[in-house]
């Protein structure tokens, strides 16, 4: 074949091509190839001047360009921008060169910005075009599928939001509380745990109704609240029962501060449309600290005995869990209360001091 | 019917007529939600109420609604990435059409479960064509004539379009391609991206 014939050839199957002599100067380049260099004509040029060879390294040379002719080509422009490009070298009859023929592999998303190539600059076989489209097509349902999943998990909050949400108080509930109990327990850091249960508070419905009683636990959670930190968790466990948990906190002189604080605000009267509401409160309180591996219910169990202790000491009080002696719980000082063997004597309003007792059948 | 396509008519009647009619539209099909997940698929029914009241709000036929739906596709800035993916089928306006038979398999390339009726070119003299839009998709190929148009239109071609209704195969558009380079069309840039 003619030398014109084979440049024509190439040309339209391959316009990324560039025919070299022995000494490896382009003698004919194809237009698409030509076309990312636009004002500096590659015929007359070494095409090592015009490349760097990254695979196989070391090459610098014609000869050695053409010992890599089994393999697969990876060069760069050496001027800027220095794109990427794959290519293969085919030695022709012997004194009369070789060919090269390039392609932009996975550097052809920025090849086509930067070099402004349309669907003509690639032969008919080439995939560029469908590969582009293919970028762009799952990039546009990658973006759908995006925004559907933010959308999903806005929503999962939302829904975890409230199933850990008692709605009265906006307090945690019950099961956010066990989920936390069960979180902190798997982790090293100290905590202690309050359980804190309302003093009168069924005088308060039995008199005023369910919505005076509404108001008082709503009034309750805010100074709950208050009263701890954003990291502590106050739940609402039962109808008059909160369990409070203080992260990294195990001082019993602060603990019992906190306590002491909550009970005397517990106390100022509530007022209810006309009427005033006068409760109080107990507190129980358990440091993880007193147990070697503690379980949920161990904890539980351990707060809920000072509790007793606490109510047994004549209400509002405040009661820390004793470990040697469960039937004996201490107040910060050390000064044990004691737990009577007779049973749970009646509150002062005549109830149960408590009805369910906090802690499963499986406890203790 | 795929999310895409329930998506399409939201977007459509929302910028075109305003959030306020298409409210009114997903009530009286009882959608209970007035925003549609892209990527999710809901069923037939809901997607056939829903054009139902589209037309009632509009006042207007389906076919000339889901004409409109097809122009709006293409040639609203909202749906700029559908109108470069469409553009990727050829350099040409006659390209294009030629590319239309692939068009199922080039939208389940983008979205797997995304099944779009077969698509078939006949080209009967110079310049005169038929698409033949199979069935499985009601409306399809009114949706297709206003893609057509507007695809012509971001060509620069100057075509006339006909449904010529119901053949054994489905239903027919007839194309005429009357200049390929009639105006100077939209540019379209390999490495431009859709914002």
């Amino acid at each position: 074949m003619r030398a014109e014939d084979l440049s024509q050839l190439l040309g339209r199957l391959c316009p990324m091509h560039a025919l070299l002599d022995d000494s490896g100067n382009v003698t004919h380049v194809g237009p698409t190839l030509q076309k990312l260099r636009p004002r500096v004509p590659m015929v007359g040029q070494k095409f090592l001047e015009l490349f760097q060879l990254i695979r196989p390294r070391s090459v610098t040379t014609m000869s050695g360009l053409l010992d890599a002719s089994g393999s697969k080509l990876h060069l760069r422009f050496r001027d800027a921008p220095q794109t990427a490009l794959k290519g293969v070298i085919v030695p022709l009859a012997a004194g009369k060169g070789a060919v090269v023929n390039l392609s932009f592999g996975i550097s052809i998303l920025e090849a086509v910005q930067d070099y402004d190539l349309t669907s003509t600059d690639f032969p008919g076989t080439d995939l560029a075009i469908e590969l582009l489209y293919l970028v762009e097509a799952k990039s546009a349902a990658m973006e759908a599928s995006r925004t559907l999943n933010q959308r999903l998990q806005g929503a999962m909050i939302a829904a975890e939001e409230r199933a850990f949400t008692d709605t009265l108080t906006g307090l945690k509930n019950r099961r956010a509380m066990d989920h936390i109990l069960s979180r902190l327990l798997s982790g090293s850091a100290p905590f202690a745990l309050m359980h804190l249960d309302l003093d009168y508070f069924k005088s308060v419905n039995d008199r005023l109704g369910h919505a005076a009683g509404d108001h008082v636990l709503q009034h309750v959670a805010r100074i709950m609240v208050e009263e701890t930190r954003d990291e502590d968790t106050v739940a609402r466990v039962g109808g008059d029962e909160f369990v409070l948990i203080f992260r990294h906190l195990h001082d019993r002189a602060r603990l019992d501060g906190i306590a002491r604080r909550l009970i005397a605000r517990l106390e100022e009267p509530i007022f209810f449309g006309k009427e005033v509401c006068r409760i109080s409160a107990s507190a129980g309180t358990a440091l993880s600290s007193q147990f070697r591996a503690p379980d949920a219910a161990q904890v539980l169990n351990a707060a809920d005995m000072a509790l007793y202790a606490a109510k047994r000491a004549g209400r509002a009080c405040h009661r820390f869990h004793r470990p040697e002696r469960p039937d004996l719980c201490e107040d910060h000082r050390g000064q044990a209360g004691f737990r009577g063997q007779a049973g749970p004597a009646t509150g002062h309003d005549g109830s149960p001091p408590r009805a369910e007792p906090l802690t499963g059948p499986g406890a203790g | 019917m795929h999310g895409l396509v329930n998506k399409a008519l939201q977007s459509f009647v929302c910028n075109s007529y305003g959030q306020a009619r298409w409210i009114r539209i997903t009530e009286a099909a009882q959608l209970g939600f007035i925003e549609f997940e892209a990527m999710l698929v809901y069923d037939d029914a809901t997607s056939h109420r829903l054009l139902g009241e589209i037309c009632r709000e509009l006042g207007r036929p389906p076919e000339e609604v889901l004409e409109d739906l097809g122009t709006y596709l293409v040639s609203n800035p909202r749906t700029e990435a559908l109108r470069r993916l469409l553009r990727f089928g050829g350099v040409s306006y006659l390209e294009f059409l030629h590319s239309l038979d692939d068009l199922p398999d080039r939208a389940r390339l983008a979205v797997s479960d995304l099944s779009l009726p077969a698509l078939e070119l006949h080209e009967h003299t110079q310049g005169r064509f038929t698409l033949t839009c199979h069935p499985g998709l009601p409306g399809y190929a009114h949706v297709m004539m206003g893609v057509l148009r507007a695809m012509a239109d971001d060509y620069g071609a100057l075509v006339m379009l006909e449904h010529e209704g119901q053949s054994s195969e489905g239903e027919v558009i007839a194309i005429t391609l009357i200049e390929s380079a009639f105006a100077e069309g939209r540019s379209f840039e390999l490495g431009a991206r859709a914002g």
